[in-house]
C-alpha cells in the first residue's frame, strides 16, 4: 500500500494530467463509436430542448405591452437631440408645415471640411489636418456626404452619451469593489462578447425602426470600454496624488472631480478614442434597425450584389473611420503629453485661433449656401464614381482568373471546411461539455470547470448545438489560420525594426475599419459561402496576433538577452530559448484576442450566407423574433466566453510560473 | 556637581517647546482581524505573536513626541515602516491601536469634519514623487490647496506668488509640472505645501528621487526655510547622513519599531544596538561629536585654546592639531570644565579606539 502511494506521490503531474486526458479523450470516443445506441449523448435531443427562447419571447412582450409609455417618451426625448444633429449635419431644418415651410440649410460641405482641416492641424500639426480635411473632402467628393453626415450625426450623439453613462458607472465600480465584481464586470464581459447583431433585436423590438433605436443599440455597445478605461485610469492614479488630495483637505467630491479625474485623463482619453471608433462600427451595422447612413448604403448594395457601389460607399466608412481614430487619437496624445507654457491671453479669438476661425467658416459658407448651391451641395457635375471601375476590375479578374479562384475555392471547401465541419457537427454534446470541464478544472479549478461546463451546456440544452459547433467550426478555422498568418508576421516585425515600420500603419489601419468593409472585396472576388466568411474573418482577426506578439517579444528585457549573448547563445538559441518562452503569454493573449474578434466577425459574416448562430440572429433580426435572436446571441457570447476564460486561465498560469 | 548635572542635562538633549504631535504606543497591524488581536492583548505584543497571528506589523508600539519648532526625523531602511507611521500621524492611514496626538487632542476622535479644517490649516506633506498634479500648472498647483478652501482666485494666486518666490521659482508660474527637473518640481511641492501656512509639516523622503548634487542643495534650501519659518518637521529618509544634516532628533526604525531616539551625537556616541551602531559606524564623527563628548577633566597641563562644549571636533580639529596643546572646554560663564587633547582629536579623525582616560 505505502509503496503505491509514495510511487503515485511522486509521479510528476504533468504525467498525472497526461494519462487523465487520455482517458477522457477514449471515454469521448467510445461515445461517439456508440452514437446509434447512446444518440442522446451526441446530438441533444429534441425532446428534451428547453424553450428559453419561447420565455425570452413572452418576457419581451410583456415589457412591451406594460412599458410602451416608457419606450415611447425615451423616443421622443432622445429624439430631439439626434434629429437636432441629423438636420444640421444632412438634412435641412423644416421650420413650418406645408407650402410655407421654411428651411434652414445644413452646414455647407466646404464648411465642415475645413472645420476637419483645422481641428487636424490644432491636434497633430499641418500633416494630420491634410489627412483628415483630405478624408471629408474624400467623402464629398464620390458622393457620399449625405450617407456620410447622417453617419456622423449619429455618432455625435450616441459619443457624449457613452462617455458620461461610462464615466459615472466606472466611477462606482472603482468606488464600490463589490459592484465591480458583482455586476460591472460580468456585464462588461458579457456586452462585449454579445455579437452586434444580437444588440438589435430588443431595440428594434422596443423602439421600433428608427434612427433613435440605432442610436440605443449604438450607445449600449460603445460604452464598456470607457467604463473600462475610467476604473483603470482610476486606479491607476499614484497613491501620493491620492495622499496629497486627503492632506491638502480636499472632501470626497473634490478629490474624485478635481484631482483623481483631472490626474487619470490620458487613459480616459484611450477610451474615448475607443468609444468612438466602437460607436462607428455599430453605426454602420445598425443600419439594418434603420440607422440610415454609409451602412445602409452598403447593406442596400450587397443585397443586389453591386460590389462596386458597396466598395464606395465602404471606402467613405473607411475614410470617416480614419479621419476620426487619427483626430481623436491625436487629441488624447496631446492630453497624455501634458501642457506646454503658452502665454495666456485675454481675447477668445487669441486664446482659441481654430475654433474661431473654424465657426467663421461654417457660418459664412452656409449662409453663402443660401444664395450658391455648390456650397450647400457638391454639384453632381463635381463628384466622381469608382463604382463602374471596381466593377470592371471584378470583371476582368472574374473573367481571366475564374479557374483559379474556383478551384482554390473548392478545394478550400472540399479538403479542408467541409472535413472539419463534419467532425465538429458530429461531436457529442456531452463530450465537448466533459472535455471543456475537465480543461477547465485543470487550468483554475472547480469554479471554472462549472461555469465552462454550464455555458457548454446551455447551447446544447437550448437546443442549438449543431448551429453552435457549426461556428465554432468556421470560427476555429479563421482563427487557426489568422493565428498561422499572424504570429510568423509578428515574429519578423520583432525582429526588424524597418518590417515593423511597414507592418504598423497596416495593422493600424485594419484595427479601425468597421467589421463590414472586410466583407465587401472578398465577396466581390468569392461570392456567398463559408470560404468568404473564413477570408474576411482571418483579415479582420490577424491584426492582434501580429500586434501582441511583436509587443511579447519586444518586451523581453534587454538585460535578458544581453545575459543570453553573453552566456553564448546563437542568435536562435536566444531566440527560442529566452526571447519566445518569455514572450509566450503575451502570444496566447493575442490568440485569445484573434479568438474573439474572429468569433465576432463570423456572426456579421451571416449576411453571407453561413449556416450558424450568426444566420439564426439574422433570421430572427429580420422576423423581429426576440427570443431566438436572443437565445442565439448568448450561446456566440457563452463560446467567447468559455474561450476567453480558459485561455485566461492558461495565461495566468504561465505567467505565474514565469514570475 | 553643578557642572555634572548641567552636561547630564545637556547631554540628554531634551528641546524646548511644548509637545505639538505625539504618539501613544501606536500600531498598525494588516490581516484579518488585527483590531481584536491588539485590544485582547491590551496593546501589547512580540514581533513573534504578531506573526504566529498571521498578522504583517508595520508599526509596532511606537510612542514619541514632537516638540514644536524641531526637526524630528524619522529614519530606517525600506520596509521599517517609517511611510506608514508618519500617515499614521497624519491619519492618511488609520492606526490599529493607540493615540496619536495633536497638541495633547486625540486626532484618532475627531470628526471627519475636523479633521479635513485640521488638514486645510495646520498640516502640510510634501512627498517622495512629488506628487503634483499634472493637469496645472506650478500657479495652479500651488494655489490648489488655497482653492480646495474656498478662496477666491484673486486671494490664492498672491498667496501663491508669495511661496514661488520663496522657494525661488520666479518665473516659471505657468510651466507645467512635467517641463520642470526633479528638483524644481519638489521646490514647487514644497511652497504647495507651505502655501496653507501649517504648522506642523510632513516630509516624506521628499529628496530620495533627486540626484546627490540637487539633494544637497535642497537640503540647504530646507534649513534656509526653517531659519525663516520655524515649522515642527516631521521628516522621513533612509540616509543617515541628511538625517544628520538636518536632525535636532532621530528615531530610529527597524521591522516597524523604534529602537531608538536621540540626537544625532547620542546615536554615535551611545548606540542602544548593534543595529543603530552598524548605521552610525561610517558617518564622519568629528562633524557629529562634540567637544563635550571627547573632552576629559582637565590634568593641569597648558592649554592651547578654548572651545564651547557643543561646538563640533571638526570646527576646531586642524587648530588643537596645529596648536599641539589641549583645548579647554570651557561653559557660558567662562569657566573651564574639561579639556581636549590633540591626541584624542588625532585618535578621533583616524579611527582609532583607545580606552580614553577619563572613562
Amino acid at each position: 500500500m505505502t509503496v503505491t502511494a509514495s510511487a503515485s506521490a511522486s509521479r510528476p503531474p504533468v504525467q498525472r494530467w497526461l494519462a487523465i486526458w487520455a482517458l477522457a479523450l477514449a471515454a469521448v470516443l467510445v461515445v461517439f463509436l456508440l452514437r446509434d445506441s447512446m444518440a442522446w449523448a451526441v446530438n441533444y435531443p429534441a425532446e428534451a430542448v428547453v424553450p428559453v427562447a419561447d420565455w425570452v419571447s413572452a418576457l419581451m412582450r410583456w415589457i412591451k405591452s406594460n412599458f410602451s409609455w416608457l419606450t415611447r417618451s425615451i423616443t421622443a426625448v432622445l429624439g430631439v437631440p439626434l434629429d437636432f444633429a441629423l438636420n444640421l449635419l444632412a438634412k435641412n431644418f423644416k421650420i413650418g408645415h406645408g407650402a410655407d415651410a421654411f428651411t434652414l440649410p445644413r452646414l455647407s460641405w466646404v464648411g465642415i471640411c475645413a472645420a476637419a482641416f483645422l481641428a487636424g492641424n490644432a491636434a497633430g500639426g499641418r500633416k494630420l489636418g491634410a489627412l483628415v480635411g483630405g478624408c471629408f473632402l474624400y467623402i464629398a467628393l464620390f458622393g457620399q456626404w449625405t450617407s456620410a453626415m447622417l453617419t456622423l450625426g449619429l455618432i455625435s450623439i450616441a459619443v457624449p452619451f457613452c462617455i458620461v453613462t461610462g464615466l459615472f458607472v466606472g466611477i462606482w465600480a472603482w468606488r464600490k469593489p463589490w459592484a465591480e465584481r458583482l455586476i460591472v464586470s460580468p456585464a462588461l464581459d458579457l456586452m462585449q462578447t454579445i455579437p452586434t447583431f444580437a444588440y438589435l433585436i430588443p431595440m428594434l423590438l422596443l423602439f421600433g425602426n428608427s434612427p433613435v433605436s440605432a442610436m440605443i443599440a449604438t450607445a449600449i455597445f460603445a460604452t464598456p470600454p470607457m467604463v473600462r478605461a475610467t476604473m483603470l485610469g482610476l486606479s491607476r492614479v499614484p497613491s501620493e496624488i491620492d495622499d496629497f488630495s486627503e492632506m491638502a483637505g480636499c472632501t470626497a467630491r473634490q478629490k474624485l472631480w478635481k484631482v483623481l479625474l483631472p490626474s487619470a485623463r490620458p487613459t480616459l482619453m484611450v477610451g474615448v478614442n475607443q468609444v468612438i471608433m466602437l460607436a462607428l462600427n455599430m453605426v454602420i451595422i445598425a443600419s439594418m434597425i434603420g440607422a440610415g447612413g454609409l451602412g445602409y448604403d452598403v447593406l442596400l448594395a450587397l443585397r443586389a450584389l453591386k460590389v462596386g457601389e458597396a466598395m464606395e460607399a465602404g471606402l467613405a466608412i473607411v475614410a470617416l473611420a480614419i479621419a476620426l481614430d487619427r483626430l481623436s487619437q491625436a487629441i488624447a496624445r496631446n492630453h497624455a503629453q501634458g501642457h506646454v507654457y503658452q502665454e495666456v491671453s485675454p481675447s477668445f479669438w487669441r486664446r482659441y485661433p481654430n475654433l474661431t476661425l473654424a465657426i467663421a467658416i461654417l457660418a459664412i459658407t452656409t449662409l453663402l449656401g443660401l444664395f450658391v448651391p455648390a456650397f450647400a451641395a457638391l454639384p453632381k457635375a463635381m463628384t466622381l464614381t469608382t463604382a463602374p471601375l471596381w466593377k470592371a476590375a471584378v470583371n476582368w479578374i472574374t473573367l481571366n482568373f475564374f479557374d483559379t479562384i474556383e478551384a482554390f475555392r473548392v478545394a478550400l471547401i472540399l479538403n479542408v471546411l467541409n472535413p472539419v465541419r463534419a467532425f465538429c457537427e458530429g461531436f457529442p454534446w456531452l463530450g465537448a461539455v466533459f472535455l471543456l470541464g475537465l480543461a477547465g478544472y485543470q487550468l483554475s479549478g472547480l469554479r471554472l470547470a462549472a461555469l465552462v461546463a454550464a455555458l457548454t451546456a446551455f447551447c446544447a440544452v437550448t437546443g442549438l448545438w449543431e448551429k453552435t459547433m457549426a461556428t465554432v467550426y468556421l470560427c476555429g478555422i479563421s482563427a487557426f489560420i489568422a493565428c498561422l498568418i499572424g504570429i510568423p508576421v509578428g515574429l519578423m516585425a520583432a525582429r526588424s525594426d524597418r518590417f515593423e515600420k511597414i507592418v504598423t500603419p497596416i495593422i493600424d489601419t485594419l484595427q479601425v475599419l468597421p467589421s463590414f468593409c472586410f466583407i465587401i472585396p472578398v465577396v466581390m472576388l468569392f461570392r456567398v459561402g463559408d470560404v468568404t466568411a473564413m477570408i474576411a474573418t482571418v483579415a479582420f482577426a490577424v491584426v492582434p496576433a501580429i500586434r501582441y506578439t511583436n509587443l511579447g517579444i519586444r518586451q523581453v528585457p534587454p538585460a535578458l538577452i544581453e545575459a543570453a549573448k553573453v552566456s553564448g547563445c546563437t542568435p536562435r538559441q536566444t531566440f527560442f530559448r529566452v526571447q519566445l518562452p518569455l514572450a509566450l503569454p503575451e502570444i496566447m493573449l493575442g490568440v485569445n484576442q484573434t479568438i474573439l474578434m474572429a468569433l465576432a466577425m463570423i456572426i456579421i459574416c451571416a449576411m453571407v450566407g453561413t449556416r450558424d448562430l450568426g444566420q439564426e440572429v439574422f433570421i430572427a433580426l429580420s422576423k423581429a423574433d426576440s427570443g431566438r435572436g436572443i437565445v442565439a446571441g448568448l450561446a456566440i457570447a457563452f463560446i467567447g466566453i468559455v474561450a476567453d476564460r480558459l485561455f485566461n486561465a492558461w495565461t495566468a498560469k504561465a505567467r505565474a510560473r514565469l514570475g | 556637581m553643578t557642572d555634572k548635572a548641567e552636561q547630564g542635562s545637556k547631554v540628554a538633549g531634551t528641546p524646548k517647546g511644548p509637545i505639538k504631535l505625539a504618539c501613544r504606543n501606536v500600531w498598525k497591524l494588516f490581516g484579518s482581524n488585527a483590531a481584536h488581536f491588539i485590544r485582547q492583548r491590551d496593546g501589547k505584543a512580540s514581533m513573534a505573536e504578531v506573526a504566529a497571528a498571521g498578522l504583517v506589523g508595520a508599526v509596532r508600539a511606537v510612542d514619541l513626541e514632537i516638540r514644536q519648532g524641531e526637526i524630528f526625523i524619522i529614519m530606517g531602511l525600506s520596509g521599517s515602516g517609517k511611510s506608514t507611521l508618519v500617515r499614521c500621524m497624519s491619519r492618511l492611514v488609520e492606526p490599529t491601536h493607540g493615540k496619536v496626538e495633536f497638541e495633547g487632542k486625540d486626532l484618532l476622535k475627531i470628526s471627519d469634519a475636523a479633521l479635513i479644517e485640521l488638514r486645510r490649516h495646520r498640516m502640510g506633506m510634501v512627498f517622495q514623487n512629488f506628487a503634483l498634479l499634472p493637469h496645472l500648472n506650478v500657479l495652479e498647483n500651488i494655489a490648489f490647496p488655497l482653492g480646495i478652501q474656498g478662496q477666491d482666485r484673486p486671494t490664492r494666486e498672491a498667496r501663491a506668488r508669495e511661496v514661488i518666490e520663496l522657494v525661488g521659482l520666479g518665473g516659471r508660474e505657468h510651466f507645467y509640472p512635467r517641463e520642470l527637473s526633479g528638483g524644481q518640481q519638489q521646490r514647487v511641492g514644497i511652497a504647495r505645501s507651505l502655501a496653507t501656512k501649517p504648522e506642523v509639516w510632513f516630509l516624506d523622503e521628499p529628496f530620495s528621487a533627486l540626484d546627490p548634487l540637487i539633494r544637497r542643495e535642497m537640503q540647504d534650501e530646507l534649513m534656509r526655510l526653517q531659519t525663516m519659518l520655524h515649522k515642527t518637521i516631521v521628516f522621513i529618509t533612509h540616509d543617515f547622513d541628511e538625517a544628520i544634516r538636518l536632525a535636532d532628533r532621530i528615531a530610529i526604525m527597524k521591522d516597524g519599531e523604534v529602537i531608538q531616539i536621540g540626537t544625532p551625537e547620542e546615536l554615535v556616541v551611545n548606540p542602544a544596538t548593534d543595529y543603530v551602531a552598524e548605521f552610525t559606524r561610517d558617518v564622519h564623527r568629528a562633524k557629529v561629536i562634540s567637544a563635550r563628548s571627547l573632552m576629559r577633566a582637565c590634568d593641569g597641563s597648558e592649554h592651547g585654546g578654548t572651545v564651547a562644549p557643543d561646538a563640533r571636533i571638526s570646527s576646531f580639529s586642524a587648530d588643537i592639531v596645529a596648536a599641539g596643546k589641549p583645548f579647554a572646554v570651557v561653559n557660558g560663564t567662562g569657566k573651564p570644565i574639561g579639556e581636549v587633547t590633540p591626541q584624542a582629536v588625532i585618535d578621533l579623525l583616524a579611527g582609532i579606539e583607545r580606552p580614553r582616560a577619563g572613562a
